[in-house]
């Protein structure tokens, strides 16, 4: 019945003479579609802006500042000066004392419960049982060190005061969420470009968009301004989140802050499109992304220093995009870095971006 | 239209994928304002001459006309006023009706306002459904649609109706009989042939590769001579001695396959009771008999001796 209706409704056949209408841009269409996709994939957009929150979140959490430890350490009880001993370490605070048997102190040493045990040969000779190796026995000996020849009647030489202080900048908050940001980039650009491409391939959307007067490189030039659009909501998301939840500092210039985002945005998003260039299957896209993106999650100094690594590979982990924007994002942020000290890492990363636009686009695979 | 210049020619077209011949020295020519059909069974290279002729394939060799320009040529300025649906394209499910319509108009310089060619293949109550909650039958409109943007002087069709069930296959008629009023030059290849009966003015039977009849489908019937077809199919174990209905009067030509004799004859009523005759004499018993006027399939069965469609 409706379709006895619309039919009756239509034009007569002839009567199709079609007015010319007006067409807007076909790059500004191009880049609507590019948003309205993303934002109608809610699992995108999960792991675009609320991934990254969680994961700075959880990081923020384990790796917060927290008051000095309390070191634990043992007493030889078996040793004739025992007594004394733990009579003249109860009084220190920031020592916790236990009583052993031999048996009890080598286990304990063995499996850390203590950090050092205390042997009083007699009043006048104290030994100390302790691995050099664990910077917690250290400490230990030192403190205890401290609190046993004090008791005695040690004095100090010079007159000491301590002035505490949490620097922000230093914490590991502060490391990891530059990091962070630049992996969000990486990300984001190079799975948003590639696999949206592939997948317009696997369908043969590419095919049918060729066989239109389209300019091909609005087709891709809106991939770009989509991934522009998102990276500031990226970062304007991640490092307000950083600021206001942990304080982490913005020292730089916000302009400089700008141009590295920028610059990182563009080489992953031209990444993006180089997987992309030749890729016919998701599956294929997504072990060329997986090649490209393990090594640099791991050694670009995202959840710790690339000074890790031997010397002998720091060129090629310096070389890499993610390490060049990784630098100048958390070198603006944490220590302020100007743009002659920023030079090198946007020359690195502006010589990716040129070189893997440039062989995307001689190599892209439009059908 | 006298003096203009062929809508499309094609000449000596080749093209091979590897070892397997798809084109294979095919020739023809499409008229200013006809509706012209490239009919042919699965795998017989429609579409990689669709797609040559749509300049998004290279032939090996052969030359190619379309609107009196070839590729070699302001591929943009062709693109223009072409109009093509591919066979396989999925387009993005999030998207909406009008938004995808809105981004394909927005490729061409010159054409209708959106609302009008959503309302011309009827999908106004779609408009803002999104591509993904459509039927196949819409989905196909839209694909049609999608190559109306630019009001196009010639359109390819590139077997529209494929895998569509029959209602929504008789509303795309529909549309492109109104395209076809419409005057402009359209290119459809099918492996329908009532599809190619109802709707083109000229119809080429394309079979590995070449065409091998061009005409049209009321010429290409009126060429096998027969003015009706009877399909006889005889009983279970019957042997069907070749040959069987060589001398029986008004039988202009026969072909057995499996069970089923297909005969063409001059007069229905006159050739029926002289096969039954046949049958007897040869002591056949029959379990049906059915008679049509002819088909292009039935062309297509005397020029190959096989089926548009395979089973």
């Amino acid at each position: 019945m409706s379709e006895t209706v619309a039919r009756n409704q239509r034009p007569a056949p002839a009567a199709w003479n079609p007015r010319l209408g007006g067409a807007s841009s076909p790059l500004i269409q191009l880049t609507l579609i590019r948003f309205r996709e993303f934002l109608r994939e809610p699992e995108a957009v999960f792991w675009t802006f609320i991934f990254p929150l969680l994961l700075a979140s959880g990081l923020g959490l384990a790796f917060r500042s927290r008051p000095a430890d309390v070191a634990k350490v043992g007493v030889l009880s078996s040793a004739p000066a025992a007594e004394m001993i733990r009579t003249a370490l109860a009084g220190d605070s920031t020592l916790r004392v236990v009583s052993l048997d031999d048996t009890a102190a080598v286990t304990a040493l063995r499996i850390g419960t203590v950090a050092l045990v205390v042997v009083a040969l007699d009043a006048q000779r104290v030994e100390y049982r302790f691995d050099r190796a664990r910077t917690e026995a250290r400490t230990a000996r030192l403190l205890v060190d401290e609190a046993l020849q004090r008791a005695r009647g040690r004095r100090d030489a010079v007159a000491i005061t301590n002035s505490l202080i949490s620097e922000r900048g230093s914490r590991y908050i502060d490391f990891v969420l530059p990091g962070l940001l630049a992996m969000n980039l990486m990300g984001s650009g190079m799975w948003g470009i590639g696999f949206s491409i592939v997948d317009a391939r696997r369908k043969k959307l590419l095919k049918r968009f060729v066989a239109t007067p389209m300019r091909r490189y609005h087709y891709l030039a809106s991939f770009l301004l989509m991934r522009l659009g998102l990276m500031v909501i990226e970062v304007t998301v991640i490092s307000l989140f950083g600021h206001f939840a942990f304080g982490v500092p913005m020292r730089g210039s916000l302009l400089a802050f700008g141009v590295a985002c920028l610059l990182g945005a563009l080489v992953f998003g031209s990444l993006g499109l180089l997987v992309a260039s030749r890729a016919k299957t998701i599956e294929a896209a997504s072990g060329l992304m997986n090649l490209l993106m393990l090594p640099m999650w791991v050694a670009s100094g995202v959840f710790f220093s690339a000074a890790n690594f031997p010397d002998a590979v720091q060129p090629i982990i310096q070389a890499l995009p993610l390490t060049a924007v990784v630098d100048s994002v958390r070198g603006i942020m944490i220590q302020g870095l100007g743009w002659a000290a920023l030079a090198p890492e946007f020359a690195i990363v502006t010589t990716w971006l040129v070189l893997s636009f440039g062989i995307a686009l001689r190599f892209f695979r439009w059908r | 239209m006298p003096g203009a210049p062929p809508a499309l020619e094609v000449h000596a077209l080749r093209k091979s994928f590897g070892t397997v011949v798809a084109v294979d020295g095919l020739d023809l020519e499409v008229h200013t304002g006809e509706c012209f059909g490239l009919l042919g069974p699965n795998g017989a290279g429609k579409t990689t001459t669709i797609e040559i002729c749509e300049g998004l394939q290279e032939p090996d060799s052969g030359d190619v006309i379309v609107l009196g320009q070839r590729w070699t040529v302001d591929e943009r300025a062709l693109r223009e006023r072409l109009g093509v649906q591919l066979q396989e394209t999925q387009f993005s499910e999030k998207v909406t009706v009008e938004e995808t319509v809105t981004l394909f108009r927005s490729f061409f310089q010159r054409g209708p306002a959106v609302g009008e060619i959503i309302h011309l293949v009827q999908l106004d109550e779609k408009r803002g459904a999104r591509v993904g909650t459509l039927s196949g039958g819409q989905k196909q409109r839209l694909s049609v649609a999608c190559a109306l943007v630019g009001d196009p002087e010639l359109l390819f069709l590139d077997e529209p109706t494929t895998g569509l069930d029959p209602q929504s296959r008789r509303q795309l008629w529909d549309l492109m009989e109104q395209l076809r009023a419409s005057g402009r030059s359209i290119v459809l290849t099918t492996h329908y042939m009532e599809e190619a009966e109802r709707l083109c003015d000229r119809v080429a039977i394309v079979d590995h590769g070449k065409v091998i009849a061009i005409d049209t489908p009321r010429a290409l019937i009126r060429s096998l001579g027969a003015e009706q077809v009877v399909e006889v199919e005889l009983a279970e174990g019957a042997a069907a001695p070749a040959g069987l209905f060589a001398a029986t009067p008004g039988v202009l030509e026969a072909r057995i396959d499996g069970p089923v004799w297909t005969l063409q004859v001059l007069a229905a009523h006159q050739a029926v009771p002289a096969v039954l005759r046949t049958l007897e004499a040869a002591r056949l018993s029959l379990t049906e008999l059915r008679t049509h006027t002819p088909t292009l399939e039935d062309v297509f069965v005397s020029l190959t001796g096989r089926h548009l469609r395979e089973q």
